[in-house]
């Protein structure tokens, strides 16, 4: 049984899970009324995107530009020039690749006080296949220079994320699900700084660093292992990408010598390439494993089974710990005398 | 606003300083898009001491009209304009192209004042023209957006889009110019990819469409003129110009899209820009 729901068509079951992935188009909208000088643009997915409730609300503060995505983000690079606040919002792939250029070159390049809100990411949108998967759009967007880049983890930090963004100087990148994820938070009661990383779980043997949807599997999964193995496993919720909290990461190397990350994004450029930057810089040995999409095409399928496919579940963030537990890992004796 | 004798003097003194300008700013960057620079000259200078509600004293002023150049290539021939304005120093140029100037052959809107959008890849300009002109009504403001654009540019596919959304929303407020030089770098436009009936093209597409040649001010300026009273939508004038205009050389040459001048060519070129002009 499905119904029309936020323009497609999903079950019964999605509808009930939407309450808290729906905010962040309440948010925007709040915000709305208090600030006349933002706009909203779409492309043609005013409703999948959650962005037409708030042209719903301001239909002259709203432009519906029709399916020309890139067209769309030119269009909002105008509206910063002429002092709007501009907030855009397409599915992922279209933000990072078919409007690439317009991104790096109109917004970011003229560092414009735009923002970005890409929905759809990684493999959220399972069934549409991979020509609406987007798992490379954190390594594309995280190289444009003065663009600030955001995932999520559920609904109500993608509201405080929409907040934050506001006043944030510049180009932001908020990078979300399709809008039907699990809640990680169970309410909006919680600290939310761009560039601060958040601790959901303390840790000594191991630390967890994930964003975005496998977040949640990530707090379970330290949970259950506390439980049954015995482990201590830290979590970090990374939901900012860049400018990433290296004081964070090299925390965690000090602390655990042990890190995981956990990303819905090809393993190449996402989250598990801008950590594994900050721990080669920093020059500490640290036992250090990537889980994401292994450099392919994701299959068709329902997210939850890809999601446990790709291991990005609890089950499967548990598989890794472990994992990555049993292994023999070279303690240096020499830690502190190092550089 | 019709142009008058005296002014149309002006008008013709001033594009006969700003080519030799260009010829010097060539110079000092070693090398430029001498043709494109040439070409839409005269659609810079009719814009820039005759129409334009600009104040160079206040170049992030409000409520001034727009210029996009979205042939962001055509820098080399635009920041001459600028520095004439009194937008910044003229002696700045010297260091046009050179490592670390504000100067590069795409002009950076951050770095170079008077400039309202960094340009350089084709086809971003009019989008970016189309949010401006949004803007504008959005605040209930009167100015206007000009956008200008090469004609090799009409290949891209985002000029189609924002022509689409320009018509859409009725922006009455955003002019489109067209620097029909003929030309693109390959060569021909109609030889590389025939962007013909352009005309035609743009009035399917909802504008208003004015044809014009854009060296002859008694011609170019009440088409401007014309576009800037009509209310009922965007208006795109289409200018008929010659690659390179004013140097014999360069004229309708698909090489000199770019290049450098030595000493020889340095006198050559200035004395055909004179020539020229001493004949008006």
């Amino acid at each position: 049984m499905a119904e029309q729901v936020g323009g497609l068509t999903y079950t019964i079951l999605d509808a009930d899970k939407m309450t808290a992935a729906e905010i962040y188009g309440d948010v925007l909208t709040q915000i709305g009324g208090q600030r006349p000088e933002i706009v909203a643009l779409s492309a043609d997915l005013a409703k999948s995107t959650k962005i037409g409730k708030f042209g719903e609300k301001y239909p002259d503060r709203f432009f519906n530009v029709g399916i020309a995505e890139q067209n769309m983000f030119g269009v909002a690079a105008g509206l910063a020039l002429a002092g709007f606040v501009p907030f855009v919002s397409t599915f992922a792939v279209f933000v990072s690749m078919r409007a690439g250029e317009q991104v790096r070159t109109d917004i970011c390049y003229q560092k414009l006080n735009c923002k970005i809100i890409a929905t759809h990411s990684g493999i959220s949108f399972g069934q549409a296949g991979t020509t609406h998967h987007c798992t490379e759009d954190l390594a594309i967007i995280r190289s444009f220079a003065n663009m600030t880049v955001i995932a999520p983890a559920d609904g109500f930090e993608t509201a405080k994320a929409v907040q934050a963004s506001v006043d944030w100087k510049g180009p932001v990148y908020i990078r979300i699900g399709r809008g039907f994820e699990p809640r990680v938070y169970t309410d909006d009661k919680f600290d939310f700084t761009i560039g601060k990383a958040r601790e959901m779980r303390p840790g000594t043997d191991v630390t967890v660093i994930a964003c975005g949807t496998p977040l949640v599997g990530a707090v379970d999964a330290a949970d259950f292992l506390k439980k049954n193995d015995g482990l201590s496993v830290r979590v970090i919720n990374m939901h900012t990408i860049k400018p990433i909290d290296r004081e964070a990461i090299e925390k965690a190397v000090m602390d655990t010598r042990r890190i995981i990350t956990f990303e819905d994004h090809n393993v190449i450029g996402g989250l598990g390439s801008a950590v594994a930057e900050v721990i080669a810089d920093l020059g500490k040995g640290c036992a250090f494993k990537r889980v994401g999409i292994p450099d392919e095409f994701s299959p068709v399928g329902y997210p939850d089974d890809l999601y446990h496919h790709y291991k990005l579940d609890s089950e499967g963030i548990i598989d890794t710990v472990r994992e990555v537990m049993g292994k023999e890992f070279e303690e240096d004796e020499d830690w502190q005398d190092e550089f | 606003m019709a142009l008058s004798d005296k002014e149309l003097k002006t008008l013709t003194e001033k594009a006969h300083q700003i080519r030799k300008d260009i010829i010097q700013t060539l110079i000092w960057s070693g090398g430029g898009h001498a043709g494109g620079a040439l070409s839409q000259a005269d659609i810079l200078v009719a814009l820039y001491y005759k129409y334009l509600n600009i104040d160079p004293k206040r170049p992030d002023w409000p409520d001034r009209d727009r210029v996009i150049l979205s042939k962001g290539h055509g820098g080399v021939g635009y920041a001459p304009i600028l520095a004439d304005k009194g937008y910044f120093d003229k002696e700045l140029l010297k260091d046009f192209n050179h490592t670390g100037s504000p100067f590069g052959m795409h002009l950076d809107g951050l770095k170079v004042k008077g400039v309202d959008a960094s340009t350089g890849s084709l086809g971003h300009g009019l989008p970016i023209s189309v949010g401006l002109a949004l803007g504008a009504r959005l605040k209930k403001k009167d100015w206007l957006t000009y956008c200008i654009m090469g004609d090799g540019e009409q290949n891209e596919g985002t000029i189609w889009e924002a022509a689409m959304a320009a018509c859409h929303y009725k922006l009455s407020n955003l002019i489109g110019i067209i620097d029909n030089n003929k030309y693109c770098i390959d060569g021909a436009c109609e030889d590389i990819m025939c962007i013909e009936p352009l005309g035609k093209k743009w009035e399917a597409f909802g504008w208003k469409v004015i044809d014009s040649d854009g060296h002859d001010y008694t011609k170019l300026c009440p088409a401007i003129e014309e576009a800037i009273t009509y209310k009922d939508g965007p208006c795109v004038i289409i200018a008929h110009t010659i690659k390179g205009k004013g140097v014999d050389f360069m004229e309708d040459v698909a090489a000199w899209h770019y290049g450098g001048l030595d000493a020889d060519k340095t006198k050559k070129a200035i004395e055909s820009i004179d020539k020229m002009y001493a004949n008006k």
